[in-house]
């Protein structure tokens, strides 16, 4: 259990100045995440084209993994396609719950959360903005579809 | 340091901390620094070896069986009863109720007394800094009876204020509940001066004594409440045990709360006929090792001493205080003139989550977290605190190592 494999400088940095941090006013679609046990917060507000998010947004108060994470995610779904979306997070899922998944090359700045999975009581922390994008998004699908 | 004991009143704490076998383990190659007993304490030898005794040598069902082995259970289990009497000098053994825990005997008396006493419009006073145990349980009668809770309020310091306190009591009020210690901020509360103040206005008085028990002399023939409760896990003993003292009188005239054996004297289809104090309260197999491992948990604490505990924690808590005072950019959530050796803290920049893992990641054990209290990190506009809590084991150099961790906390985040 190495903690400079938790805390790589990437989520440091991007704990200290996360991007895209702040709200989409007006948003296409937004949602909450909130996780009672540890009271991390956060709110993504999303504007869509077609199939792609083509920006987004995050606000809230976490751990240094769950702002990194989200900070990470956000920069890294900005202009992607839904299904891409889709994908990235299944992999992200991945590399935080299985011991010895091998990290996917097109992850990116992403693999940098892959230490997290030696901390399993902090899986939690960066999978929140996942589950709150992911909410943002159905959402957003199901108003489309009732339209 | 304890390296010269009749500095501290012959307290010997290295001796006490070899008692604590668990201690002397490693956590991520180092060594254990446990600084959560607030949470739950570790168990000295004496009374993991009772219950391993009790397991070996004498288990059978309690109350029930005329043979050797039941009997000799029975004299165990109800000798623990007459321990845990004495300890907190309760008048009679009627008056002591075994239960899961303090939450459970928190529920016992919401159910059993709440929900057949209170009516519309009765008033249950809490205060600002209860846990969850000492809230939600209220809730419930609240719904089931339409009974308003009403909320003493604390100041800045985790402090309740008497004023408050009999501000806010009124003739519907029929129940004060509230902490005889916080685990969030440590407060120690004015509860005999509540006890007054509520019987004054004919109100009876629950005291959750969780938090209070492991660290200060507790006698409710001194304190007047009705009820009291709390756990064996937080004074050394066994989980799955805690205990509600309440005045005969009133376990008395309250029905049974939850129905099956060892609660009855008599039972047919038509009738069923209640067994006397305590016994009604206790259905079903009671947890009778554990109540063996809670007597051993007093036998040890009175072998301390629980006065020189007290004495040799406040000197930790004092120490504790000083020295995390000097970390830079550490703020201490609740500073109440009189505190129990429970220290919440946070530290600018660092999320208690962040340096909850980090710490343990040097062996220092603490409690990250809302602390089953989440209105009172509301009421302090933080998500969650770092913890540390001492005991009877806990030595100044577990702190120099808590301030050492998080010195490293600290360059890790730079």
């Amino acid at each position: 259990m190495d903690l400079k494999d938790l805390y790589r400088e990437v989520i440091l940095d991007h704990n200290k100045s996360p991007r895209l941090y702040g709200k989409l006013e007006p948003a296409d679609s937004s949602a909450d995440g909130h996780n009672p046990l540890c009271g991390d917060r956060l709110h993504i507000t999303v504007r869509l084209e077609g199939d792609r998010v083509s920006d987004l947004r995050f606000e809230g108060k976490g751990c240094a993994i769950s702002v990194a994470s989200a900070s990470l995610m956000c920069e890294a779904v900005k202009g992607k396609r839904r299904d891409e979306i889709s994908h990235l997070f299944h992999e992200v899922h991945e590399v935080l719950t299985k011991h010895d998944a091998p990290v996917p090359e097109d992850l990116g700045k992403l693999a940098a959360l892959s230490g997290v999975r030696e901390f399993p009581v902090r899986v939690k922390c960066a999978s929140l903005c996942w589950h709150t994008l992911n909410a943002a998004l159905e959402r957003s699908a199901t108003t489309v579809k009732t339209e | 340091m304890s390296a010269n004991p009749k500095a501290h009143g012959g307290y010997d704490v290295d001796k006490v901390w070899r008692d604590f076998p668990i201690l002397a383990r490693e956590v991520h190659g180092r060594p254990l620094v446990f600084l959560d007993s607030a949470a739950s304490s570790q168990r000295p030898r004496s009374v993991i070896e009772a219950v391993d005794a009790y397991e070996r040598l004498h288990h059978a069902n309690v109350h029930r069986g005329v043979h050797q082995l039941s009997q000799e259970a029975t004299a165990m289990f109800e000798h623990a009863r007459e321990r845990v009497r004495g300890f907190v000098n309760a008048a009679s053994i009627r008056e002591v109720i075994f239960t899961r825990g303090t939450t459970e005997a928190i529920n016992l008396v919401a159910q059993s007394w709440g929900r057949n006493q209170l009516k519309r419009g009765d008033e249950i006073l809490l205060t600002a800094l209860e846990h969850h145990a000492n809230i939600v349980p209220w809730q419930l009668v609240a719904e089931q009876t339409g009974a308003v809770i009403k909320v003493a309020s604390m100041d800045r310091r985790g402090v309740v204020s008497l004023d408050d306190v009999a501000a806010n009591l009124s003739d519907r009020t029929r129940i004060v509940a509230c902490a005889h210690v916080s685990n969030a901020l440590g407060t120690v509360l004015p509860v005999r001066e509540i006890t007054g103040l509520a019987h004054a206005r004919g109100a009876l008085v629950l005291l959750d004594g969780a938090q209070a028990i492991p660290h200060q002399r507790v006698d409710l023939a001194e304190l007047g409440c009705d009820f009291y409760a709390f756990s064996a896990h937080k004074m050394y003993g066994p989980t799955g045990i805690g205990v509600l003292v309440g005045r005969e009188a009133l376990l008395d005239a309250m029905p049974p709360w939850q129905g099956g054996g060892d609660m009855i004297l008599t039972v047919s289809f038509e009738k069923t006929t209640y067994n006397e104090l305590p016994f009604k309260f206790e259905a079903g197999t009671p947890n009778i090792s554990g109540a063996v491992g809670l007597a051993a948990a007093i036998d040890y604490i009175e072998s301390l001493g629980i006065d020189r505990i007290h004495a040799h924690e406040q000197r930790l808590l004092e120490d504790a205080t000083r020295k995390l005072l000097r970390v830079p950019g550490l703020e201490i959530i609740g500073t109440a003139p009189e505190k129990a050796a429970v220290i919440s803290f946070t530290l600018d920049g660092i999320h208690p989550h962040d340096l909850g893992t980090i710490l343990d990641a040097e062996g220092v054990a603490v409690r990250t977290g809302h602390h089953c209290a989440m209105p009172v990190m509301e009421f302090f506009n933080v998500p969650a605190t770092a913890r540390a809590s001492f005991a009877c084991y806990s030595r100044e150099t577990d702190v120099d190592a808590l301030t050492r961790a998080l010195a490293r906390a600290r360059e890790v985040f730079s």
